[in-house]
C-alpha cells in the first residue's frame, strides 16, 4: 500500500533531478540564514553556487552533533522563533541538549513522511494504533501521533510506561498496531504473559513499527512469534526530524530512506570519503525540505550500508540495512569494519558465559594484530593444558568466523583487565603508538 | 581411592607462582606434591595439598581461579622402571594418561606420584588387580 504512490515510485533519474533542485534550495537557504554554515562555508571557501551536481554535496562541511550543542539552544534555527511551532530536543548523556524547531511545513513534512512509513506497512484509517513511545521533547510518540492523524488511523496515546494499563488497553480497545521500542515490545508480551495470564497471540494486533534502539533479527523473530505479529524497522532521529527518515517494507530487507527529504551518503567514519555502494559506513543525512534547522551533512554516527537491489515492493528509494552499531565503539583494523559485541557474542557462543574481555590492537609490522584477552573463569577452567588450549582455539575460530579477521586470544587471569566505573574498558588501540 | 588436587590458572607472568605458593603460605597449607604446565601464554599449577578446601578457599580470596580434581595417588616401586610398570599397565588397558608428576615424599621404599587418566574407576580397578598401590587422601594427607 502506498500513501503517495507517484512520489514513492518516481522514477530514480526523476528523483535525482528532484534531489538535486532541493539540494541547491536547501544550501543556499542554509547559508543565508544561519551563520553556522555561512561560517563553515566561508571556512571551506565553499560558495552555495559551487554545488551544482549531487555528487558536490561531498564539499560540504560535516555537521557533527558537536556542532549542535555548540550553538545551544537555537544556534541552528533559520526562522524566527515566531515561525516554529514545536520544539524537540535530544538530551546526551554529556553536554548540552540538542534542540531543533519545526515550522510548521516541517511538521506537515514529518506528516507525510510518517503517514507513508505506516502505510506502507499496511495501516489504514480501520486500525487502532497504540502509541507507546514516549511523547514529550523525544520525536518517538508526537512523530507516530501525526503521522496516524494523517492517515485517521484511531490513535490511543499511551506513551511510554504503565505496562499493565498498555494490556489491557490493548486487549479492549482490540488495539491492531503497536508502535514502541522492540525492547519494551517484549517486556510487554512478558508482562502479559507472566503477570496477567494473557496470551499476547490472543490480542488483535497485527503489525507493529519498533526503532529508536538497535535491534537484532532475532529480536524481530522473536517479537514476531510472541505476539502473531508483523514486525517492521522504523530509523529517525532528532536531528534529521525524528521517527520517519526511512521505514521498512512488508519485504523486510531493509529500510526505504524517504529521499525527496532525506538526501543519504555513506561514508568511511575514518576518512569522510564516500564510501562505494553496499559498503558499511556512517550514515551522513541532510534534510532536503526542512525550514526550522536545515541539517547538512549531519553525521548520525550510526553504521549501516545501502541496499542497492531494486525492492520488490515497488519503491524506488534507497534503502539501508538496519543499523549495525554506533562509530563510536567501531573498529577498524586491516580496512575491516568490527565492534566489540561481535566478539563479545561469539566468546558467549563458545563458552557460554558473558566473558570479561579487552580487544587490544597493535601494529607490530605495519600490519594491525588484534589479540583478545579473556579472563580465565571458574566455569570454563580444566586441570588440563589441552583442554584450554582447544578453548582457546576454538574462541579464536569463532571470532575469526564472526568477524572475518584472524585474532589471537589470550587467556589472563580473573580481575587482571582493568575496570572503569565497573564498566570494562572495552578497546585498547595501541596501534598510534608503535 | 581418588584423591583431590586442586589446580590454579596462572598467567605467564613473573611472580605470579610465588604470589600463589605465597598464599598458601600464609593460609598455613602444606604442598605434597607440584607440578607446572605451561605453554607461551599462561600455565596450570597442580597440587595435592593438605587441605584442598582451604587451599581453594585461600587461592580463590585472592582472586586466582582454580579448580578441584580428582586424581589418584600411586605408589611405585623407587628403583628403574618403576614408573613404566604402572603405565604399561595402563597402556595394555587401554587408558590414557593425562599427566603424571612425582610427590616431594616417599612413602617407606616407595616412590609416590599423582596419575590423573581419562577413566579413572578403570584405573582403580586395573591396577588394584595388578597389585599396584594407591593411597586414600587420608593417607595423602597425613604425610
Ligand atoms: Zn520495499
Amino acid at each position: 500500500m502506498f500513501w503517495n504512490k507517484e512520489i514513492e515510485t518516481l522514477p530514480k533519474e526523476k528523483l535525482k533531478e528532484l534531489q538535486l533542485e532541493r539540494l541547491k534550495k536547501v544550501v543556499k537557504y542554509a547559508y543565508e540564514h544561519v551563520s553556522y554554515y555561512r561560517k563553515k562555508f566561508e571556512e571551506a571557501g565553499l560558495k552555495p553556487e559551487d554545488i551544482k551536481t549531487l555528487e558536490d554535496i561531498r564539499f560540504i562541511p560535516f555537521t557533527s552533533k558537536a556542532d549542535l550543542r555548540e550553538v545551544y539552544p537555537f544556534g541552528m534555527f533559520a526562522v524566527p522563533l515566531s515561525e516554529i511551532v514545536e520544539i524537540h530536543s535530544s538530551s546526551g548523556t554529556t553536554g548540552k541538549p540538542v534542540v531543533i524547531g519545526y515550522t510548521k511545513e516541517d511538521i506537515e513534512v514529518w506528516k507525510e513522511v510518517m503517514a507513508r512509513s505506516l502505510t506502507m506497512i499496511g495501516v489504514t484509517k480501520d486500525d487502532i494504533i497504540q502509541v507507546a513511545y514516549g511523547y514529550g521533547l523525544f520525536t518517538g510518540g508526537l512523530g507516530f501521533h501525526y503521522g496516524a492523524l494523517a492517515i485517521g488511523a484511531t490513535i490511543v496515546p499511551t506513551s511510554a510506561g504503565n505496562t499493565r494499563r498498555q494490556i489491557e488497553l490493548m486487549r479492549d480497545f482490540g488495539t491492531t498496531v503497536l508502535a514502541c521500542t522492540p525492547s519494551y515490545a517484549l517486556y510487554l508480551a512478558e508482562y502479559a504473559q507472566d503477570e496477567m495470564g494473557i496470551d499476547p497471540r490472543t490480542l488483535k494486533l497485527r503489525v507493529g513499527s519498533f526503532g529508536a534502539e538497535m535491534w537484532t533479527e532475532e529480536m524481530r523473530k522473536e517479537i514476531e512469534r510472541r505476539f502473531g505479529i508483523k514486525a517492521y524497522n522504523v530509523y529517525g532521529l532528532t536531528e534529521i526530524i525524528g521517527p520517519g527518515v526511512a521505514h521498512e517494507c512488508p519485504a523486510q530487507e531493509g529500510l526505504h530512506i524517504w529521499e525527496d527529504h532525506f538526501y543519504a551518503e555513506i561514508i568511511d567514519p575514518e576518512t569522510g570519503e564516500p564510501l562505494p555502494e553496499g559498503e558499511r559506513g556512517e550514515l551522513v543525512l541532510t534534510t532536503l525540505t526542512k525550514k526550522g534547522v536545515p541539517m547538512l551533512r549531519f553525521r548520525t554516527r550510526d553504521i549501516t550500508a545501502f541496499v542497492s537491489r531494486t525492492c520488490p515492493c515497488g519503491r524506488t528509494f534507497i534503502r539501508i540495512e538496519r543499523i549495525r552499531g554506533r562509530t563510536d565503539d567501531m573498529i577498524k583494523v586491516r580496512g575491516v569494519m568490527l565492534f566489540p559485541y561481535q566478539i563479545e557474542k561469539a566468546i558467549l557462543e563458545v563458552q557460554g558465559i558473558e566473558p570479561h574481555y579487552q580487544i587490544i590492537l597493535t601494529r607490530p609490522h605495519y600490519l594491525d594484530e588484534i589479540e583478545v584477552q579473556i579472563e580465565m573463569s571458574k566455569e570454563v577452567f580444566s586441570d588440563e593444558v589441552r583442554k584450554i588450549e582447544e578453548l582457546r582455539r576454538k574462541i579464536e575460530k569463532r571470532i575469526e568466523e564472526t568477524v572475518g579477521i584472524r585474532v589471537k586470544v589470550t587467556l589472563v587471569e580473573p580481575k587482571s583487565l582493568p575496570r572503569s566505573e565497573g564498566k570494562a574498558k572495552r578497546v585498547i588501540d595501541k596501534r598510534g603508538l608503535s | 581411592m581418588k584423591i583431590k588436587q586442586i589446580s590454579v590458572f596462572l598467567e605467564n607472568k613473573k611472580g605470579r607462582l610465588y604470589e600463589a605458593l605465597n598464599v598458601l603460605a600464609q593460609a598455613e597449607i602444606n604442598i605434597r606434591a607440584l607440578s607446572i604446565a605451561d605453554t607461551s601464554d599462561f600455565g596450570i599449577l597442580r597440587m595435592i595439598v593438605n587441605n584442598p578446601e582451604k587451599a581453594k578457599e585461600a587461592l580463590e580470596g585472592a582472586g586466582f581461579t582454580t579448580k578441584i580434581t580428582n586424581v589418584l595417588a600411586v605408589g611405585v616401586k623407587d628403583k628403574p622402571g618403576g614408573l613404566a610398570e604402572v603405565l604399561k599397565i595402563l597402556y595394555e588397558g587401554d587408558i590414557n594418561v593425562e599427566y603424571v608428576y612425582a610427590f616431594v615424599e616417599k612413602s617407606g621404599e616407595e616412590a609416590l606420584v599423582v596419575l590423573r587418566t581419562n577413566n579413572l574407576d578403570k584405573t582403580i580397578d586395573l591396577l588394584q588387580q595388578k597389585g599396584v598401590k594407591l593411597l586414600d587422601s587420608k593417607t595423602v594427607e597425613s604425610l
